[in-house]
């Protein structure tokens, strides 16, 4: 059983090719070489500075919340033995949502642009503490407390928008709460990047822990494993990257459900196998899908969230079916 | 040499007491088949013994080493644990799936080192898994996934194996070839301790009798000495006839007792 890297380098070059599109692909016409030599000498033209300051933090951002989303999502269907578990099911994601929109709800976000994010990682700490305080115990628990803390969240940001001061305010909510990458600067990657990377960190070591459950808890737990622990950096893992990644970018659904699940064939279905390639797939899709939206012109601006869903979703139905024929 | 010691071992659930002041001492060598009605507590008593579950009030040694104070990993190395109906939650190849007993020895990050291939087939060849080492597990019929389970429980050798029903469900053929391999494994100075409900195998094979009755051990001793019909009227509430020894031993179930 000699340890395969295969889908670990095939899932970087994916990931690498996505990049260089995402580089060389925009709604400004510039040439490849034009390209390169932004990338060389930042700030020397007009084309470089929409290389330098529009497409790469941009390719940047897409990677850290993509990486976020794809590990996530590889660790909690690891963690929960469910595949069809998503980042979004600790409540973290709409914990992060909902601080976003109170940022534009009390209009601190005109006062100050980073207003938004910061307020963002507020909800989802916040959600990830309210989630870890009332699952505590059990795996069960923790879903059941992650549904609770969402819908919560879930109820008041609908609040939000119907009490929204002015119809503007609840545009603003609307069209964020709808996930992009645009307009995002390196201001906002400096803000949400270490919590991305602590986060993702904390998730790469649980590679041994989803290993072992796959014999299911009982024995996971004879083998050494501290389930408590796994449980709660799960918690503080995801809590930390979709949080952060949440907060910069509004929502994104299906890459953290989709990724593992391109991956699991590659890697023989080992749970532990699937976190580094669902990571690295997790970013490639974003970037892709980022492409998409900026390569089809249309009259209002498609966001980021709603490709990922409308390509994710048919996924969805597909992985139901499948589940049938598995599963009688 | 393995000695596991249980002093005192209560434990109560919602007010109920599962298991009441249960005391022995188990050598390396002996194959235990612990034995009694539904709910008196077998499950709860191996879980105990496997540092799974604290008990209220008593505690469990390993070698004098008392299991609460015990380094998880250090006593995942020397004990393995197979829960009633054990089942893989993803279609992982045997191999996989078998090499997942090595947990506790393996590094925090990477695959499986050089070195443990030699066990990984060695175990897979005990439980003649050969020609199933790259099937998906879940795809395995009940008798080969219950080898391949006890296969990662052997494949870390461990001194001691706990072992929850490791034969129900199966056919004639593989409780017998389960029941060789525990008997084997006793033989070969590892302590064994398994939960069963087939009285004849176990009067063939194990070597000692472990019964509980509503949480409180009655009987424990050589198989030879306390298997009974006397005993089994007391366990079980049912007359029954045990005839034969050794390997020709019978035990029939005859009528319940009034």
């Amino acid at each position: 059983m000699t340890p395969s890297r295969w889908p670990t380098a095939i899932a970087f070059l994916v990931l690498a090719l996505a990049v260089a599109a995402s580089l060389f692909l925009g709604r400004v016409n510039v040439s490849p070489a034009e390209v390169i030599q932004g990338l060389l000498s930042p700030g020397a033209s007009l084309a470089g500075l929409v290389v330098t300051e529009l497409r790469l933090p941009r390719a940047v951002l897409a990677i850290l919340v993509g990486a976020s989303l794809g590990l996530s999502g590889a660790v909690l269907q690891g963690l929960l033995r469910n595949p069809l578990a998503e980042p979004g099911l600790l409540g973290v994601s709409n914990g992060a949502a909902l601080g976003a929109v109170l940022s534009i709800y009390f209009g601190l976000s005109q006062a100050f642009p980073l207003a938004t994010p910061l307020l963002g990682l507020v909800g989802a700490v916040g959600a990830g503490a309210m989630t870890f305080a009332f699952g505590r115990g059990g795996t069960l628990s923790l879903i059941l407390a992650g549904s609770a803390v969402s819908g919560l969240a879930l109820a008041f940001l609908a609040l939000a928008l119907n009490f929204a001061p002015n119809p503007y305010a609840a545009y603003e909510m609307n069209i964020w709460m709808l996930g992009t990458l645009s307009e995002k600067s390196w201001d906002h990657i400096l803000l949400a990047a270490p919590f991305i990377a602590l986060g993702l960190g904390i998730l790469a070591t649980m590679g041994r822990a989803v290993d072992a459950l796959t014999l299911g808890e009982v024995q996971a737990r004879s083998l050494g494993i501290d389930l408590d622990r796994t449980r709660i950096l799960t918690l503080l893992g995801v809590g930390l990257s979709v949080g952060a990644a949440t907060s910069v970018t509004g929502s994104i659904g299906f890459i953290g459900l989709v990724a593992p699940h391109l991956v699991r064939p590659f890697v023989g279905h080992q749970p532990g196998r699937t976190l580094l390639p669902s990571a690295l797939l997790g970013a490639a899709l974003l970037i892709c899908a980022d492409i998409v939206t900026r390569l089809l012109t249309t009259q209002n601006e498609l966001r980021l969230g709603v490709v990922t869903s409308l390509i994710g979703a048919p996924f969805f139905f597909w992985l139901v079916l499948r589940l049938r024929k598995v599963a009688p | 040499m393995t000695i596991l010691t249980a002093e005192g071992l209560t434990v109560e659930r919602g007010g109920r007491v599962i298991l009441d002041d249960v005391s022995f001492s188990l050598d390396a060598g002996t194959f235990v088949a612990l034995v009694g009605a539904n709910g008196a507590g077998k499950s709860t008593l191996l879980s105990v013994l496997a540092g799974l579950l604290k008990p209220d009030r008593g505690g469990v040694l390993l070698d004098g080493a008392p299991l609460a104070g015990a380094d998880r990993r250090e006593l995942a190395r020397r004990r393995a644990f197979l829960p009633q109906n054990p089942r893989a939650e993803w279609p992982i190849s045997v191999e996989r799936l078998v090499a997942l007993g090595l947990t506790p020895q393996l590094p925090a990050f990477g695959g499986l080192p050089g070195g443990f291939e030699p066990r990984l087939t060695d175990a897979i060849a005990v439980c003649d898994l050969i020609p199933q080492r790259l099937q998906p597990a879940t795809t395995l019929s009940g008798g080969e996934l219950a080898r391949a389970m006890l296969a990662r429980a052997l494949v870390g050798d461990p001194e001691v194996l706990i072992a929850d029903e490791p034969i129900t469900g199966l056919d004639p053929r593989h409780a017998i070839d389960t029941v060789a391999r525990l008997h084997t494994l006793a033989a070969d100075g590892k302590l064994v301790i398994a939960a069963v409900h087939d009285l004849t195998l176990a009067a063939r094979s194990a070597t000692h009798l472990m019964a509980l009755r509503e949480g409180r051990l009655v009987a424990f001793g050589p198989i030879t000495e306390v298997l009974t019909p006397d005993l089994l009227r007391r366990v079980f509430d049912v007359e029954a006839r045990v005839s034969g020894d050794g390997r020709e031993t019978l035990v029939d179930f005859l009528a319940p007792a009034v």
